[in-house]
């Protein structure tokens, strides 16, 4: 009988304390922070560096705005209403559409300007940032995903985690939204993750809180063998993101729009562990081999041929 | 190796703060488990005597000199009226009380209370080696009697502590000869006897000298000094009972003074008298150590928590205890993986209930939680912002507390009152952040989180008032260090926490079967 962490030890499972203390706390400074959790920060850097992502179409800091919202809004039929310090996807409210001078939820339910405005108003405050402290609400593009996704995602947009070590793309998986995750796509909520084939970009079997599955609860479509369309433009969307805001251990979040193909949608500084259990593989291996290498190419493209060359081991 | 400098620090720290407990424990005795406690001597000596009236007088007193065994833990002299001086010549102590103009009967007193030693004394009985005494010039038929029996006693023996020896029991024979008899005569009391043993030992020259020791026995009133005998060996001095020849001091004996003098020397008055009483009482162990490390000039025991006033004493017996909650905390986050609400709110509601106690600090907890937490999903209902919000929280938070003390007091449950302790900031953001959750996660998520922050407050409060925890960080505060140690250590880990075994279960099983 092994002892079960050894046992993960030689798995090459990454822990919660390893994540931090040889990771997080080295390769990630302080004071590049704010460049990730700052949603709006991130999405300048990455308009100036030419990376794809959704359109801004306002910006919500202070309660009185709030007036004035059917002015902001009107031009648009769909939106996303999302807090700029927001963490595990907390906040963010989707509209897909207008009914009778309301707007309509991707659940279906129906809210009226006033209760967006409270949304809004909640944004403001801080309740969903990080240490409550007041926040800025982010209006933008909602992405039409994939028709490749129609079968395994319920109500929300899948995307897809990419984690990237000193700008090498690691480990990969599609993230699914579900019923119980209310359309958001964070696993503790209730996602489903779907590991991914670095070399291919096609998925293998997917965990569901905690559980190995096959096929999506809400859907019955089967999850296994889907084959990403772009993989090979996403990774590298992946791994430019490293250049922009100077971070050697983030998670990229990529949605896949119907006509604007691949767009970065956030950066995470502290990107969860979950991932190994979507891929049935440990971090650990590929981390290391990573941070042997003395130098690492700056061309994204030749970093993405040494993620790759990572499945290997 | 990248945690090196964290484990030599961690090593340094272990190593201070265990060094100074022991040094604290092993030199000036505190004691490691609580309210532990030590026998006190109390002796006191009542000196009597009648003053002349037309004179100045003058009373010259031995009193104990660092006695052998016992540590001083206080001494009092009561004489008003009198000046006091204190002589000390290497051997002895002597204090001197002295009044110009005073009439009648005189009493003096002069009180020491004694602790036994802790550790086993490091001074020998050594001093200054004595000369060797000249052979008296013994009357006859003395003379060639103590001849005869020194000669049998030599051949008989190997040193100078057999030699006394031997010559102490044949000195002490129930059926003594002829010899012996003539050797005892003329002695009336002990004291002359032991006398009579050092002139006969100057026959064979070996330094020889009466020690005057009070026997500490409880409930004595009228006691006076047993005389002894030292011999000295050319290294130390020998102690040997003058009546059986036996080595050593009695048990409980306490050194009141050494030499032939009379214990007390008096002008300006007449028929002194001295008398002891003891007692034995129990006292802190705790107190004696203090006194203890001032009397041997310890500036660790300066500097000690025992130098503040109480009242900041008491407050150091919480606060200190406060580390070991953060360092169950860490555990239980870092190693086990439990979640919480916010990362020290169960120490503080730990604190809460070593006010309340357990059983009505976890109900009066669980129902304001409860009842705000309903207060709240009403007020989400109203679609307030956020900061007014939690005003409103607070604010029903502190009526609810109001009201439950009302109402417990208005039943006779006098414990209800002390919900008032609770630190009703942490309530208010306890409530808010279980209603997050479970708006966010759901029920079961937000039950699991309110749930995991109790049992980790019930457990910090189980540690915090241990009684031996917190007689351990007040008296040895230098233990943080060691508790520092180890959360720096922790704060290396890089180890698995207990729920990811759990939370990875899904690769354990499948290698399983493999």
């Amino acid at each position: 009988m092994i002892l079960p962490w050894r046992r993960l030890r030689q798995l090459g499972i990454l822990g919660m304390n390893q994540r931090n203390a040889d990771y997080i706390l080295p390769f990630n400074p302080r004071r590049h922070y704010p460049l990730v959790d700052d949603k709006r920060l991130t999405k300048q850097l990455a308009l100036g560096a030419g990376i794809a992502v959704p359109q801004l179409y306002g910006l919500v800091d202070i309660v009185h705005q709030i007036r004035s919202l059917d002015k902001l809004l009107g031009p648009h039929e769909d939106f996303v209403i999302k807090p700029a310090h927001g963490s595990g996807g907390e906040g963010i409210l989707v509209v897909t559409g207008r009914y009778k001078g309301r707007y309509r939820k991707a659940s279906g339910i129906i809210l009226t300007e006033e209760e967006i405005g409270h949304h809004i108003a909640n944004i403001l405050s801080g309740m969903y940032s990080l240490g409550g402290l007041p926040d800025t609400a982010l209006i933008e593009y909602r992405v039409k995903f994939d028709p490749v996704f129609e079968a395994v995602s319920y109500l929300g947009v899948p995307d897809i985690r990419t984690l990237v070590f000193r700008g090498v793309p690691v480990l990969a998986m599609i993230r699914l939204p579900t019923r119980l995750s209310d359309g958001r796509a964070n696993l503790h909520q209730g996602a489903i993750g779907v590991g991914i084939d670095l070399m291919t970009g096609r998925t293998s079997s997917g965990v569901w809180r905690e559980q190995a599955i096959d096929h999506h609860p809400d859907t019955g479509g089967g999850i296994r063998g889907l084959e990403i369309p772009h993989w090979d433009a996403i990774l590298e969307l992946t791994a430019r993101c490293f250049d922009l805001v100077g971070l050697g251990y983030i998670g990229v979040d990529i949605v896949l729009d119907r006509e604007l193909g691949p767009l970065m949608l956030e950066l995470n500084a502290r990107p969860g562990l979950s991932i190994q259990l979507a891929n049935k593989a440990g971090l650990r291996a590929r981390l290391q081999r990573i941070q042997s290498l003395g130098e690492i190419p700056s061309a994204a493209s030749e970093r993405v041929a040494l993620g790759k060359g990572l499945c290997n081991l | 190796m990248k945690n090196l400098h964290v484990k030599i620090l961690a090593l340094f720290l272990i190593i201070i703060g265990t060094g100074v407990t022991y040094y604290k424990v092993t030199r000036l005795g505190l004691p490691v488990l609580p309210a532990e406690q030590t026998e006190v001597w109390m002796v006191e000596a009542r000196l009597e005597f009648e003053a002349k009236g037309n004179q100045p007088v003058k009373a010259r007193f031995y009193v104990p000199n660092n006695p052998l065994g016992f540590t001083v833990v206080d001494e009092d002299f009561i004489s008003t009226k009198y000046g006091l001086t204190m002589e000390d010549n290497g051997i002895n102590r002597i204090a001197q009380w002295a009044v110009r103009r005073v009439r009648g009967k005189q009493v003096l007193y002069y009180r020491i209370e004694l602790a036994p030693e802790v550790a086993v004394p490091i001074k020998a009985r050594s001093g200054i080696t004595p000369p060797f005494p000249a052979v008296p010039d013994y009357p006859e038929p003395m003379g060639s009697v103590v001849q005869a029996l020194l000669d049998e006693v030599r051949r008989k023996s190997a040193d100078v502590a057999s030699f006394t020896g031997e010559l102490l029991v044949r000195l002490n024979a129930p059926n003594p000869d002829e010899n012996v008899q003539v050797l005892r005569k003329g002695v009336e009391d002990s004291a002359a006897w032991v006398d009579r043993v050092i002139y006969i030992l100057a026959g064979a020259r070996i330094p020889a000298r009466i020690v005057h020791l009070l026997q500490l026995k409880d409930g004595i009133n009228h006691g006076t000094l047993t005389p002894w005998l030292e011999v000295h060996n050319g290294q130390e001095w020998l102690a040997f009972d003058p009546k059986t020849g036996s080595r050593g001091f009695p048990g409980n004996a306490l050194i009141w003074y050494v030499g032939n003098d009379p214990l007390i020397n008096l002008e300006g008055g007449s028929s002194p008298k001295v008398e002891y009483s003891i007692s034995s009482q129990f006292q802190e162990l705790v107190l004696v150590a203090e006194r203890r490390a001032r009397q041997i000039n310890s500036m660790i025991m300066d500097f000690s928590l025992f130098s503040l006033p109480v009242q900041t004493q008491n407050v150091y017996r919480v606060l200190l205890l406060i580390p070991i909650g953060a360092f169950l905390i860490v555990v239980l986050r870092n190693i086990i993986g439990i979640k919480t609400f916010g990362t020290f709110m169960p120490i503080l509601i730990a604190l809460a209930f070593r006010e309340t106690e357990l059983l009505w600090g976890v109900l009066l907890f669980t129902g304001i939680v409860a009842l705000g937490l309903l207060l709240r999903f009403y007020l989400e209902y109203l679609k307030l912002l956020l900061v007014p919000r939690l005003a409103s929280v607070l604010v029903m938070v502190i009526l609810l507390m109001a009201v439950i003390s009302v109402l417990t007091h208005k039943i006779g449950l006098e414990r209800g009152l002390s919900v008032a302790l609770f630190p009703m900031v942490i309530l208010t953001m306890a409530i808010e952040r279980m209603s997050l959750v479970w708006e966010e996660h759901g029920p079961g998520e937000a039950l699991q989180q309110g749930l995991g922050s109790l049992l980790v407050a019930v457990l910090s409060y189980l540690l915090m008032t241990n009684k031996l925890l917190g007689h351990l960080v007040f008296v040895f505060p230098e233990l943080l260090l060691v508790v520092l140690a180890m959360t720096l250590l922790v704060g290396r880990y890089a180890g698995y926490r207990l729920t990811e075994l759990w939370r990875f279960k899904e690769f354990l099983r499948k290698t399983d079967t493999r």
